[in-house]
């Protein structure tokens, strides 16, 4: 589904402040694959989401998603097949529009043209479905702005704007980071249930270590650009958080040293 | 009761105007300058069209030529990424050397004794009193223009505008493409203020260069009249007050001169000092609030 090859991309290249974000990183999801991703801060992980939607183009490498080559695809028509969910809930809708407005948004350019009504009887009812299904309430909301609702209110919004029309990749950036524990473990709930039932291809970032690897059918570390561990069934279904912990400070230890190293 | 009905006809005119710079100042959230400019050009169309004799097409034309001054604007600020502010400036200025050209190089241009679209109604129907026909056709008009504004507003590509104006890092990690959203959003809010241009210049029977010196700030007034009346609520009762609002102002304003409050000459002064004061009473108050706030605190501290 997704296949990213020998991806590089350099920051302020030719300045001092150079920094490799990704060092030719090489990825492939299969469909329906739901891939968790952990690491430290500067690892790459968002960096190598940015480079998935063409917030920038690569240094080198490519990207294909489906058979199709995207790698000089522009940032809004790749948005047309992949979804996103920032770890910021202000990020995703707009706060002035109502909620049905902002899940229109999302879904009626493909179904009624651009110089349809947005918001009609059919897919008002539609919404009010898939909201319902949450049990927060939103489905009595419809005509409230998305500005007063909660942080995680706003993410469970996004999350169904993101995938109202099915993805052919969804990709969570800590979606769930900004919220309260009891909020943050019912946002997951509502994710895995969509990836479920859609079966998604997914990519989550996330800090949680526990979370990375009770959610989701795979596990990739990223260090320095690059992936340095990726487990998937048995041997994920083993690995305990102890483990991983281990595997990320051995890491961590080996980059330490080799600074020691070089300091001394 | 003539300085009612002329106001009332003027606010219903330059209630188009007020219109389209709601499109751009409230929903895009942009000050478009490009206003200065594109009603002058409306104008000076509608004007050369109607001296040879195609009233219809003159109208007709100012929308379009309005259309074509914000589609200009929109690309210098998508495209060539010029400040905002910047691009409406840039083509306001050239739009001034271009409605010289429209108007033959003349500073006026007056259509006395040319058949223009309101003598025209008026010879159609003479047992229709000249206020009347006047009213009338601006009250058609500006409602034309409001309902096919509110229709568009909920379209699909209404909605994309709106959510660029209200999140653009949202939009633009969407699936709309921001650029030309923007374009298209300020050649409707251009079209508007060309189509006002346009029907002024047949309404007054002249054509000015200098028409549309403060125009915008006029047009602000009224949004800003309007939310005073009405609150700030939806686009639709939005785009109505915006309507209203120019109606108002135009009685102000009329009432203010036949009553020689201050010269005719002062209106501009006035309506620059009502738009100023009205976009700093958010700043009063906050201000207020917390030198309330701080004043209680002290109290507190006395006690």
């Amino acid at each position: 589904m997704l296949t990213i090859n020998n991806a590089v991309k350099i920051f302020s290249q030719g300045t001092p402040n150079e920094h490799k974000a990704l060092s030719g990183l090489n990825l492939h999801l299969e469909r329906g694959e739901f891939v968790t991703v952990v690491g430290s801060n500067g690892a790459g992980k968002s960096t190598m989401f940015n480079a998935i939607c063409g917030n920038f183009l690569l240094n080198s490498g490519s990207i294909f998603v489906d058979g199709q080559n995207i790698t000089y695809m522009k940032e809004h028509k790749r948005a047309g097949f992949i979804g996103r969910v920032f770890q910021d809930p202000m990020k995703g809708t707009a706060p002035n529009l109502t909620i049905e407005e902002n899940l229109a948004l999302a879904y009626s350019r493909q179904k009624t043209g651009p110089f349809g009504a947005a918001v009609n009887k059919k897919n008002r009812d539609m919404f009010k479905e898939a909201l319902s299904e949450f049990n927060m309430g939103l489905e009595d909301r419809m005509q409230t702005k998305v500005g007063l609702l909660s942080g995680g209110q706003r993410q469970v919004v996004t999350l169904l704007m993101c995938t109202l029309v099915t993805p052919k990749l969804l990709l969570l950036d800590e979606h769930t980071a900004a919220l309260d524990p009891a909020t943050a473990e019912k946002v997951m709930e509502i994710t895995e249930r969509i990836v479920d039932r859609n079966n998604l291809t997914t990519l989550m970032i996330t800090h949680n270590l526990n979370s990375a690897l009770r959610t989701g059918t795979r596990t990739i570390m990223m260090d320095s650009g690059n992936i340095i561990l990726d487990v998937s069934g048995e041997e994920r279904a083993k690995m305990t958080l102890d483990d991983l912990l281990n595997m990320y400070s051995l890491k961590k230890k080996e980059a330490f040293d080799n600074d020691r190293m070089l300091l001394s | 009761m003539t300085l009612l009905l002329g106001s009332l006809q003027l606010g219903l005119l330059y209630g188009i105007l007020a219109i389209g710079v709601y499109i751009s100042f409230r929903i895009l959230n942009v000050p478009d300058l490009t206003t200065e400019g594109s009603f002058t050009f409306g104008l000076a169309t509608s004007a050369m069209c109607a001296l040879s004799g195609h009233f219809v097409l003159g109208i007709v034309l100012s929308i379009f030529s309005g259309a074509l001054a914000g589609c200009i604007t929109g690309f210098l600020q998508t495209k060539c990424k010029i400040h905002p502010i910047l691009s409406g400036i840039i083509t306001m200025s050239g739009l001034y050397t271009i409605n010289l050209a429209v108007m033959k190089n003349a500073v006026n241009v007056s259509l006395i004794g040319k058949t223009e679209l309101f003598s025209y109604v008026m010879e159609k129907m003479p047992q229709l009193s000249r206020d009347t026909v006047k009213t009338a056709l601006a009250l058609i008009f500006a409602l034309i223009v409001c309902i096919i504004i509110i229709r568009f507003f909920k379209t699909h590509i209404g909605l994309c505008i709106r959510a660029t104006g209200d999140n653009e890092a949202m939009v633009s990690s969407s699936s709309i493409n921001v650029d030309a959203t923007k374009i298209f959003a300020l050649a409707i809010s251009n079209a508007c203020v060309g189509l006002s241009g346009g029907l002024m210049a047949q309404y007054q029977g002249y054509a000015d260069i200098n028409s549309s010196v403060g125009i915008l700030v006029v047009g602000l007034a009224s949004v800003i009249i309007g939310e005073v009346i009405f609150g700030r609520r939806s686009v639709t009762i939005g785009i109505i007050s915006a309507v209203v609002g120019s109606i108002v102002y135009r009685y102000i304003m009329a009432l203010a001169t036949a009553t020689h409050i201050f010269p005719a000459f002062a209106l501009k002064l006035v309506s620059a000092c009502i738009v100023g004061i009205a976009l700093s009473i958010p700043a009063v108050k906050e201000a207020a609030a917390l030198s309330k706030i701080k004043k209680e605190a002290g109290n507190d501290a006395h006690n």
